[in-house]
């Protein structure tokens, strides 16, 4: 069971101030702290789950420029075989589109039955590299799985759909699978294991490399401009002492009724 | 003249609240740009989806055949293709649910067309559109704009629309057959599951104390259970303390769990995401706590405590006990 899993580097925003850009174009990063993705997190767990079980290997892939490979020894750390970074700096130019042309281009050289996304990216929110790549592919796809077995060259997967419903279905490998969190509990990863897995191998591969045109990594879609979101009148908030905190607190649930 | 793509998205026999709200905006659109809203069903035995919004489309394209009874998105995309490719629509209008999220990025690819997710609001702009969508869970808003095409995809994010009726449309029906496309099987239906079941109704609960990621701490989830124990009320969660195993998941509330209704919400170190929020429109009024003053919850709750939950909780958790015994 030789699988890929795609992953990315994003940054840490939640309790955190988000500043704009001058530019207006993305948010000030050089304050804020960075991190594996999280549902990135629970693909890489799943995969090592079904090398563990299936044998094969596992390698982990990432877009970005050196700092990104903090999330590619994270994945080794955690059991991924080897790792590979295309080489690019400022992936803001590239849009999702992008981006799943280039992880495209490279899956495809290596050996997958299975290749792994996270459904979301915690910055973009955007949720479509994984089914573009599945469509540049030609592969099989299943979307927001929660349960992944494996039966007979197939995988069976359990796909949330809306309001706690999910939905059973027999995926024929090769298969693209985005990962929903909660489908696994992923390992603790200790600084050691990052230290010791230095030891596997972190190849980089030059973008120019791919043989993708310029046209064929335009962007689609262009981010004109990010905002604070608008003022609402928003919450009344409750201020003062703990003490005249729950006093107020209390005269809200007796008015709402809930309090006898 | 130009057309507007409504995608119906019908699950089990019953039209989802998204095709309405997507109907909104395409019949708004559509009247202050001199378009027509063309909604496209597919499925089996659909005849009943099509009465449903007949007065909210100008024309209604049906494929009804018994290989779409389930969703398929390789098959959905490939009759999307060819509807594309014949009408050339200046937009295409997908949910932006489980399904729209597999389905949409493949048509995107498929057709070369630009694809903007989880849109809150279109905007027209000379002879195209602006996307208006949220990043960082909220915390930022975007305007996007798409690159010189021969229209746009987009996919909408539930309940941000209105699903009234929009203007006065009388739609022609359309039946086609299911084309000639080369689709081997490769994924195969085989059941809808429910992964919500359990012994505590959250739905039928007058007073919910639901508990967040700001929680921190496994143990800390008792904090919560002994307040809304002193409260008389209900423990409900969030989706990261379903993702954890702290609690299970028939007790969460938002898009991928329940939809609640009490008479009082208390959002204890819940951030506000949109698919937690969307479970809670039915409430009376929520509290929120959140040492974050900036935590998007704020902007949705009718009451707000910042303060440190661990500090706080049991301050009100004593006053209750308190008020109760006197």
């Amino acid at each position: 069971m030789d699988i890929v899993v795609c992953v990315k580097r994003v940054p840490l925003t939640e309790e955190v101030d988000l500043v704009i850009d001058e530019q207006k174009k993305g948010i000030k990063q050089d304050q804020l702290a960075f991190v594996l993705n999280d549902w990135d997190n629970y693909a890489i767990e799943e995969a090592i789950i079904l090398k563990e079980k299936y044998g094969g290997e596992v390698v982990a892939v990432t877009v970005g420029c050196e700092d990104d490979e903090e999330v590619l020894r994270r994945s080794l750390a955690m059991g991924a075989d080897r790792a590979i970074r295309v080489e690019a700096n400022d992936i803001s130019r590239f849009d999702s589109s992008g981006i799943s042309k280039i992880l495209a281009r490279i899956v495809k050289d290596l050996p997958h039955d299975l290749v792994f996304t996270g459904v979301l990216a915690d910055d973009d929110n955007g949720g479509v590299v994984g089914m573009m790549m599945a469509e540049e592919l030609k592969l099989n796809h299943a979307c927001m799985v929660t349960a992944i077995e494996i039966e007979d060259g197939k995988a069976r997967t359990t796909s949330e759909l809306e309001g706690g419903l999910g939905e059973v279905s027999l995926v024929d490998l090769p298969a693209l699978i985005t990962i929903q969190t909660g489908i696994n509990e992923p390992r603790y990863v200790s600084i050691l294991g990052i230290r010791k897995a230095a030891k596997k191998e972190l190849k980089i591969i030059n973008l120019a490399d791919l043989g993708l045109s310029d046209d064929e990594l335009s962007p689609k879609t262009i981010v004109e401009e990010v905002y604070l979101p608008p003022e609402t009148e928003g919450a009344q908030m409750l201020t003062g002492d703990p003490d005249t905190i729950a006093s107020n607190f209390i005269e809200i649930l007796t008015k709402k009724g809930v309090m006898e | 003249m130009s057309e507007i793509f409504v995608i119906v998205e019908h699950r089990l026999g019953e039209t989802r609240d998204i095709t309405f709200e997507m109907l909104w905006k395409a019949g708004e659109l559509a009247q202050k740009l001199s378009q027509t809203v063309t909604a496209i069903i597919l499925g089996h035995d659909v005849s009943s989806l099509a009465e449903n919004i007949s007065d909210r489309a100008d024309k209604i394209i049906i494929f009804d055949d018994q290989r779409l009874k389930n969703f398929n998105a390789d098959i959905q995309k490939e009759i999307i293709y060819g509807l594309i490719e014949e009408s050339k629509p200046a937009l295409t209008l997908i949910g932006n649910t489980s399904w729209g999220m597999e389905f949409a990025p493949c048509l995107s690819v498929k057709t070369g067309l630009p694809l903007a997710t989880d849109c809150i609001d279109i905007i027209p702009k000379d002879d195209t559109f602006i996307a208006q969508r949220q990043m960082f869970n909220g915390k930022i808003f975007a305007n996007v704009s798409f690159a010189k095409s021969e229209g746009c995809l987009l996919t909408i994010r539930a309940g941000v629309f209105p699903k009234d009726k929009i203007g006065d449309r009388k739609a022609e029906i359309i039946q086609k057959d299911f084309p000639a496309i080369d689709i081997p099987v490769k994924k195969s239906f085989i059941e809808f599951v429910e992964t919500a079941a359990g012994d505590v109704d959250i739905t039928q609960a007058e007073l919910l104390i639901s508990v967040g990621r700001g929680i921190g701490e496994e143990e800390n989830i008792s904090l919560i259970k002994e307040f809304a124990e002193a409260l008389g009320g209900v423990v409900s969660c969030s989706r990261p303390i379903v993702d954890k195993n702290w609690l299970p998941k028939y007790l969460q509330v938002g898009t991928s769990g329940k939809s609640v209704s009490p008479k009082v919400y208390i959002a204890v170190g819940i951030s506000g995401a949109f698919q937690h929020m969307a479970g809670t429109s039915g409430a009376g009024v929520i509290i929120a706590v959140n040492k974050d003053p900036k935590a998007p919850i704020f902007r949705t709750a009718d009451y707000g405590i910042v303060d440190d939950l661990l500090k706080i909780v049991p301050v009100l958790k004593d006053k209750v006990l308190e008020v109760k015994k006197g």
